[in-house]
Parts: structure tokens; sequence; C-alpha cells
């Protein structure tokens, strides 16, 4: 369960979100919109332990933010978050298996261990013939695919994706926010997704606006 | 420029010396360092080819007070000649001395810096050293007209001749030509009047001998400092290469626009030529500083001995600073062109794709030109000297760079397969880059690579040659105590009554005494030394290398540049110029010799005293009885002659300044090594910069997936360690084999001596692993910025 409450960031004495609170349970999936500047990837670095709140409290399957240094915030996101972003960051220099297999890389586990998820995801991506390919091989649409795969191999508490088709045509982004929600979905995982789009955001199961009043329904 | 800048100072300063004795003279008839018959004299003033002939007796001396290796130039001249032909010579007596001192037996006239070195003037006295003898003069003048830095003394030629045991020789006769008549026309002329051993040479031969000497050591050293411009041209290239990657979608956004590819070559090709053309302009003001400072700390041969006694200064040179900042701009185009010919080139829509910079650093490289240069190499090494240089060697040394530069894809290719699979991420991940772009490991490390193989390369032939040598002085000093009156062409020597006194102190088992001699064997040829000294019949007492083959006649032994420079074979009989007459000798054998590079021919000194009936000798080794108290016999000795004359020393003592000196010669190559590895190791981090700037939204990425800053900087260490690895091991295997031409090919050709091998394992290993640690050190240091918190949010589009 991913618990948010009062969350307030100020920037250069400009407060970017004010009094944020939300509630998520395991299998929720939820879209975030808002204008350019209002907070959301500020909200989303917050929830990933990448930056601190002023004030407000975070919480992750029971788990206080503020209670973990960084190693263990660090820790937290290798163990519990998954990430999809707009230009998918996939490594150049890794295959696309090897890019899907990354995170479990990081939970120690090597050769077939860590090879056979990743590869029964990239099948359910749609990918499994691809996975001896390199990045540079594939389109956009397939990368954010090998994205997608990323940040579940590893059954993660909470899926962050940040416009993930903001890279993306119309048919290909619906396409991987279809992908999205359904694997979202079948490992259980808590879903936020953060984009402009009304088309994108009505994949979720819900939709929140953030304003800078906070978090509305 | 700061090695260039040296030696045009030295070499000035050299020439005007000698230009300065050979004032108006066409011709020199020179002779070997005992002299030759003054009777020559007066043949050749009567000749009608010749209009004026000024008789010179060149001797080295050592005063009362001087240091072992310090020796003042006393010229014995005929004034009234010396008026005629080498005017400038001219000595001027004090106002305080009489009108006809110059032609007083006891007095000497002193150059302005003989009289500063030996803390005299006018009117003083000085004590000048004949034999072993002690001889009082006083100075009466100065030289108006000698070099400012010249240490230089002249007197009347009868009384040089009588005080140091010379009666009757002359060292040389300046020749004035009648008007009419050209060198060229009366040199065979005159040449057939003088006995064997006497030459007619240009006066500019000596200047010329004397360049050649030094020309290739300067070589070498230049060619050094050109590796190490060389290695500058890769840091072009990699800074260079990298900011191409770095801003490659912005390229491709100008490409998208309008922009011609010419236009973007053509703009990048300028970029690196801006930076080549400041970094020639800082190079040759820093070069000038650098001279400066190496010629006030190791003088004019940058340590090496050629010029000793010689304060050159240094000049502005524009010709060879405007050469330098052009070479500057050359290595920064030569640097931008390939990076700039590959942003041209590749595709606006390939190189807006994420991971395209893959494609553009991912080359394999040209493996078989690779091959095909270093096949080049071998062939390169069985080319004969040109005019003296080994050019050969150094078109191996050039194809081996090149070739192994152009291998290092396949090699890094190579190296990253050998890496597991397994094991922490970090390692993984550079393990992987590895594998997927070799090219950007490439990149970092070819400037690696040339530093790393001149570095290697100096480093097993210093260690070659330093342990070669030390074995020879084993070889060649196996007394317990050795003893001589000077300097080896000075004026010292031990008269036969003293060989005897010397034989028969108390404590002295037996003595070998050793007497230098040298001779003229060709026309434009430096002099060859004569050494004459006890050799078993076998030659088993000297460092041979190669067979033995005794014949009929007197055995000499050769140096190896014997059989470079005159192409003397083992077996083979050849007439050698002794006392005047041409004596045929037999070459028993080959031994090495590291003190000379002109040749040198050692002889038996029985043999050598029975064809010259000279009976002088200039060193000694004392062995000492079983019982007999080294220092007890040292006194002995050096009381028998008066204190300071006789200089004794103890193997250890002459070993220790013989490889002092070795050492002194080499300190500047170990500068220029440093500076090499300096500027590979600024690659390597500049490198890493420019492509740690470029992956932030990668390490971005990361730090969200969960590697901490540590784990991302651990991957930047192992990605510099790899890079700077793949880098040391191509660069060791190219060293060595540039090492093995040094020894084989360059050293050989250069100074005519072998070396035995000898590879400094334990050196070169730290040495490997210290710079794969700097390497790593330095790729993290370049990466931390893009390491920082804001990093991790570049993954962000709409921050």
């Amino acid at each position: 369960m991913l618990e948010i409450e009062g969350l307030s960031r100020q920037f250069n004495r400009r407060s970017v979100l004010r009094d944020v609170s939300l509630r998520l349970q395991a299998g929720e999936y939820v879209a975030i919109v808002g204008e350019s500047g209002v907070g959301k990837s500020t909200l989303l670095n917050l929830i990933a332990g990448l930056d601190r709140p002023d004030c407000g409290r975070l919480a992750l399957d029971g788990v206080a933010y503020a209670q973990l240094d960084e190693d263990a915030l660090t820790r937290l996101r290798r163990d519990k978050l998954g990430f999809v972003f707009q230009a998918f960051h996939v490594l150049p220099h890794l295959t696309v298996r090897q890019n899907v297999a990354l995170p479990l890389w990081l939970q120690g586990l090597h050769g077939a261990a860590a090879d056979r998820p990743a590869q029964q995801l990239l099948e359910a991506v749609g990918l499994g013939e691809r996975a001896a390919s390199w990045p540079r091989e594939l389109s956009g649409g397939e990368m954010q695919r090998v994205a997608i795969a990323r940040a579940l191999v590893h059954q993660p508490s909470l899926v962050l994706a940040d416009e993930p088709t903001g890279n993306l045509d119309p048919a290909n982004g619906a396409k991987v926010l279809a992908l999205l929600a359904e694997r979202v979905r079948q490992v259980g995982a808590i879903g936020i997704l953060v984009t402009h789009s009304p088309a994108a955001a009505a994949t979720a199961d819900r939709v929140l606006h953030l304003t800078s009043s906070g978090l509305q329904a | 420029m700061a090695v260039q800048a040296v030696h045009e100072a030295a070499l000035r300063e050299f020439e005007r010396g000698l230009r300065t004795m050979a004032g108006a003279a066409d011709l020199q008839v020179v002779g070997p360092r005992g002299g030759f018959d003054e009777n020559i004299y007066a043949q050749l003033a009567g000749r009608p080819e010749v209009a004026e002939a000024s008789p010179v007796l060149e001797l080295q001396v050592k005063w009362a007070g001087s240091e072992s290796e310090e020796t003042l130039q006393v010229l014995g001249i005929d004034i009234f000649a010396l008026a005629r032909v080498t005017p400038v010579l001219l000595p001027k007596p004090a106002s305080t001395a009489d009108r006809l001192a110059s032609l007083a037996e006891d007095n000497v006239f002193l150059s302005r810096a003989a009289q500063t070195a030996l803390g005299r003037q006018p009117g003083d006295e000085i004590e000048l050293q004949a034999g072993t003898q002690r001889r009082r003069f006083r100075i009466a003048g100065d030289i108006p007209g000698a070099a400012d830095n010249r240490r230089l003394a002249v007197m009347d030629i009868a009384a040089a001749q009588a005080h140091f045991g010379k009666l009757g020789r002359l060292s040389r006769i300046d020749l004035k030509l009648a008007d009419d008549v050209a060198p060229a026309a009366a040199r065979p002329a005159l040449q057939a009047m003088l006995p064997a051993g006497v030459l007619i040479e240009v006066p500019e031969a000596s200047a010329e001998q004397a360049g050649n000497l030094s020309r290739a050591y300067r070589v070498n050293l230049t060619l050094l400092a050109a590796i190490a411009l060389l290695t500058g041209g890769f840091l072009v290239f990699s800074a260079q290469a990298l900011s191409v990657v770095r801003r490659r979608t912005e390229f491709a956004f100008l490409r998208a626009l309008g922009l011609a590819r010419r236009t973007l070559f053509t703009w990048l090709l300028a970029e690196g030529a801006i930076v080549g053309l400041a970094g020639g302009i800082v190079g040759v003001i820093l070069g000038q500083a650098l001279a400066w400072g190496a010629l006030t700390m190791l003088g004019g041969d940058l340590g090496a001995g050629y010029f000793s006694g010689l304060q050159p200064t240094l000049q502005f040179q524009p010709l060879a600073s405007a050469v330098y900042v052009a070479l500057g701009l050359l290595a920064g185009v030569a640097g931008a062109w390939l990076p700039a010919r590959e942003a041209a080139t590749v595709s606006p829509a390939q190189a807006l794709k994420a991971g395209g910079e893959t494609t553009l650093l991912g080359g394999r490289g040209h493996p078989m030109l690779g091959l095909g240069l270093l096949a080049a190499s071998l062939a390169a090494c069985a080319i004969p000297p040109i005019d003296g240089l080994p050019l050969g060697g150094y078109l191996a040394v050039a194809c081996l760079l090149a070739g192994s530069v152009l291998l290092l894809p396949l090699v890094a290719a190579g190296i990253a397969r050998l890496l597991p699979e397994r094991g922490p991420v970090p390692a993984r991940l550079a393990a992987a880059r590895l594998v997927a772009a070799p090219g950007h490991a490439v990149v970092a490390a070819a400037g690696v690579l040339t530093s790393v193989a001149l570095a290697a390369a100096m480093a097993i032939m210093v260690a070659s040659f330093r342990d070669s040598v030390d074995q020879w002085l084993h070889q060649l000093l196996p007394a317990d105590i050795y003893l001589r009156a000077g300097q080896t062409q000075s004026s010292a020597y031990l008269d036969e009554a003293l060989q005897v006194q010397i034989s028969t102190v108390n404590g002295v088992d037996r003595s070998n005494f050793t007497r230098h001699a040298n001779l003229r064997l060709a026309a434009g040829k430096a002099p060859v030394a004569l050494i004459a000294r006890t050799i078993l019949a076998d030659g088993s007492n000297l460092p041979l290398v190669g067979p033995v083959r005794l014949g009929e006649q007197p055995a000499i032994w050769i140096s190896e540049a014997m059989l470079d420079l005159y192409g003397w074979r083992v077996g083979q009989t050849v007439a050698l110029p002794l006392a005047g007459q041409l004596v045929e000798l037999h070459v028993a054998g080959i031994w090495r010799d590291y003190a000379r590079q002109t040749g040198a021919i050692m002889i038996d000194l029985a043999d050598y005293r029975r064809l010259t009936g000279d009976r002088l000798a200039n060193d000694a080794g004392i062995y000492l009885a079983a019982d007999a108290n080294t220092e007890q016999v040292a006194a002995a000795l050096t009381a028998m002659a008066g204190p300071g004359v006789l200089e004794i020393s103890r193997p250890g003592e002459i070993r220790a300044l013989t490889l002092k000196i070795f050492d002194r010669t080499f300190a500047v190559t170990y500068l220029l090594e440093a500076v090499a590895i300096a500027i590979g190791l600024a690659g390597v981090a500049a490198s890493f910069a420019a492509l740690a700037a470029a992956r932030r939204r990668e390490f971005g990425m990361l730090r969200h997936l969960g590697l901490s800053r540590r784990q991302i900087g651990w991957m930047l260490a192992q990605e510099g360690a790899l890079a700077a690895g793949v880098g040391v091991a191509t660069g060791l295997l190219a060293g060595g084999a540039i090492g093995l031409v040094l020894i084989e090919v360059v050293n050989r050709q250069s100074f005519h001596w072998s070396m035995d091998l000898h590879v400094p394992w334990a050196s070169l290993a730290l040495f490997a692993l210290g710079l794969v640690a700097l390497a790593a050190l330095a790729a993290v240091l370049a990466g931390r910025q893009a390491m920082r918190q804001d990093a991790v949010l570049a993954v962000r589009e709409d921050w």
C-alpha cells in the first residue's frame, strides 16, 4: 500500500506541491494529470524517494520514507519500484534481454535466474524474438515495451510511469498504454501514470487532477 | 620545442667556437692526438698552393686545483703565422706586460672565460700539468677575440712543445691557400705529401663531426618528443570525437534544418584547428620556458655530455616556433578529421535515435591494415642507416604505433569477450559497454596506448642498456685500483720511470698500463680511438661479441662501430697508420664499446710499443697482493707524484660514476615519458568527462533502477580501468616490440653498439597497474559532475 499524507515541497521559496494526500492499494492503477509545472514530476520524485518533502509523510508497504537514509531508499527503489520513462532510457550497450534483466541483476540474480523471467516478460510484451537485439535496432514503440518489461520484471509493489507515450505516435501510444495497464494489473502492483493526455489517463482505473491546491479526484 | 631549442642553442655555440678557432683557414692538416712531425709544416709552407700556414699544438691541460674532469684548452701558436691566418685568436698583452710577452716561454694568455673559471687575472701565475709534472706560468694577458664562453689559453708554440713533452710535434696546421687556388683542387696534391694518418680536412669538418656525434642522440630525443606530440594528437582526437558524440543531436537537428554535410565537416575541422593552434601557441611559450630551465639545469646536451664546458644561450627562433605552432595546428586538424567525417556522414535520422552513439564509435577498426603495418615494421627494420640516421628504425616505430592503434578495437573486443558475465552489476555494465561499444574505450585508450608504448619501449631499452653497461664495466674493470694522470685526451701521462715506480710499490702484485691514442683513418670521419693495453691471446679479458679468429699478424680487436662505420670484419687484415707508417694488422675479434660512438681499436700494449716506440701510458689497473691494504697502497701511489697529480679510483667508484652519468643522460627521456603519460591520462579524463556529460540521463535512469551513486562511481572506475587496460595491454605489447627496434635497429645504427635484452618486468607491471588505477580515478573524477543528484532528474523530460 502507498500512503501519502500532507506532502509539500518548495523550490526557491516557490511552492510546487502543497498538501498532497493519497492512499493506493495493491492492484490499483491511477492516472495523475495536470498542467506543466504543477508538480507532477516533483510528486513522482518524492514517491520514488529521489527527493525529500519539506513536510508530510510517505510510506510504501508500511515503510515510512522518513526513516530511510539514501542507501535504504536506493534499496527500496531497487526492490519495490519500477519506472517507465517518456524517453525509454534503454541502455544502448545492453541487449534487449539484458536491459530487461537489469533490475534482477541488481537483486543479485544472474544467468538463467535472471534471463528466464526477463525472457518471459519479453514474450508477454511481444518481443520474445527480439531478446538478443540491440536497442538501436528497435522502433520507439518496441523500446517502450522493453522499458515496461524492465519495470515489471522484478515484480515491484509500485510502478511509476512518466508520460510513457510522449515520444510515440497515437497508435503505438495506445498499444503501450494498454499493455502497461494490463501488465501492472497482472502483477498486482500499484500503478501511477503521469500524463497530460486525457486519452492516456482514461486507460487508468481512476484519474486524479494535480493542481496548485493538491490532488483532486 | 624545448628539445629543439636547447639543441639549436648548443650547436650554435659549438659551431661559433669552432669558427673562431679556424679563422680564415681554407684547409687544415690534422693528425692523431699524439701529433705529427713538425717538418710537414715547412714542406707545406713552401708549396705554391699555400699562401700562409699556421702551425698549432693543441692540448687539453689540467691545472692545479682543477676537478678531475676539468681541462683547459691550450693552443701553442706561432704568433706571426697566427696573425695572418687566425688573427681573431691573437693574444693581447696586459698593460703591465712586456711588448714581446707572447714569445716568452713561461707566459700564457687566457680568454676571459678561462680567467673566470680559474679565478685568475693577468699578472697572476698558474700551474699547468705536463705528464705528472706541474709547470708554472705567468698570465700575460687575454685573448680578446675568443668566443665569450670559450675556456682557452694560447702560448708560444715552441714553449708549449718544450713544456708539454711535444718537441717536434704539431696537432694541426691551418692553411690559407693562394688566391687563385680552390681548396678542392689543392687538396689531393697536398694530401699526397703527408704521411699515413695525417689528413687534409676542411675547417667545417670538425663542426660536422661534432654535430654528427650528437646528432643521433638529438634526433632520438626529438623523436621521443614527437611521440609525445602524437599522444597530444590523440588527446585532440578523443576530445573532438567525444564532443561530436555529445552534440550529435544538435548536429542532427542542424542537418535536418538544412546544414550541408560539407559545412558541418569544415566547421568541426575548424574547431580542431583552433584547438590545435591555441595548443601550439601555448606549447611554444611553454617550450621556451622549459628550454630555459633545461639549459640551466642540464646543459646544452640535456645531460648527455656531448657539449661539456659550453654555456649556450637561448635565442628565440621565429621559424622553428612557427613550425611548431603549425605542427600543433596539424595535430588539431588531424585529430578532428575522423570525428568530423563521421559526424558529417551519419544520417540525421540515425543520429537522432537513442543509442546511435554506439554506432558512431562502435567500429571494429581496420585490423587488416593494422596487421599490414605490423608486417611493414619488420621490413622497415632491415633498411640500413641513411646518412647515419636509423630512418628505417623510426619508420618501424611509426608502423608499430599506427598498426597497434588500428588493431585496438579488435583487442578491446577480444578483451571484452574474456570478461566474466557474472559478478557485481557495475562490473557487468562496464564490461557490457566495452563489448557493445569498444569504440568508446578505443578513443580513450589510443592516447594511453601511445604513451604506454613509448614508456615501455624506453624502459626496456634503458634497462637493457644500463644492465649491459654495468656488465661491461665489470668486465673492463677487473683490477683492485685504477690510477691515471688525467683525462684520456689531456696532456697528462705516466712516463716509463713512473710506471716502474708504480709496479714496485709495496702491496702491488701487478699493474696493467693502458695507452690512449687516436688515429685518423679517413677524411671527413671522426678520429678512431686506439687503446693499447694488456690483452690475453684469445681476447678473453675483453667484452667480446661474436667469434675470435687469430692470424699471423699482430692482433687488433675492433669495436662494433668499426664494423658499422668502416665495414671491417673479423679475420680481415687492415693497415693502420702507426707512427707515420702503415702497419698491417689482423682483426681478431669484435668487442662491445659503450664509451665511443666513432670507433675504437684495441691492441696489446706490447705490440703497440714495439710498433710505435711510444712507451708512455695514460692509466693503470693495479692488482693488489693478497695481504695488501687498499688504502695504504692508494696513499703510497698518490704520494709518488705529489698531491692532486694522480687520480686514484676503485672500480666501484668508477662504475657508480659511470652509471650516474648514464642516468643523467636519460633523465630528459624520463621527463618526456612522464609528459606523454600525463597527456595520455589527460586523454582518459577528457574522454570520460565528455562521455559522462553525454550519459547523465543513463546515470539518472540507473539511479532510478536502484544503483547507488557509489555503484555508478564503481562502474565508471571499471570502465576507465577497462579502457586504460586495453590501452595499457596493447601499449605494453607495442612497447615491447618498439623496445626491440630501439635496441636492435635504432641504437645499433645510431650509436653502433649492441646490448643484451633486459625486460624490467616488475617495474613494467607496477607501472601498468598504477596507470590503470590512475585512469580509473580519472574516469571517476571526470564523471563526478554527471553523478550528482540533479543528474538523476535528467531522465525527466518536463522538469
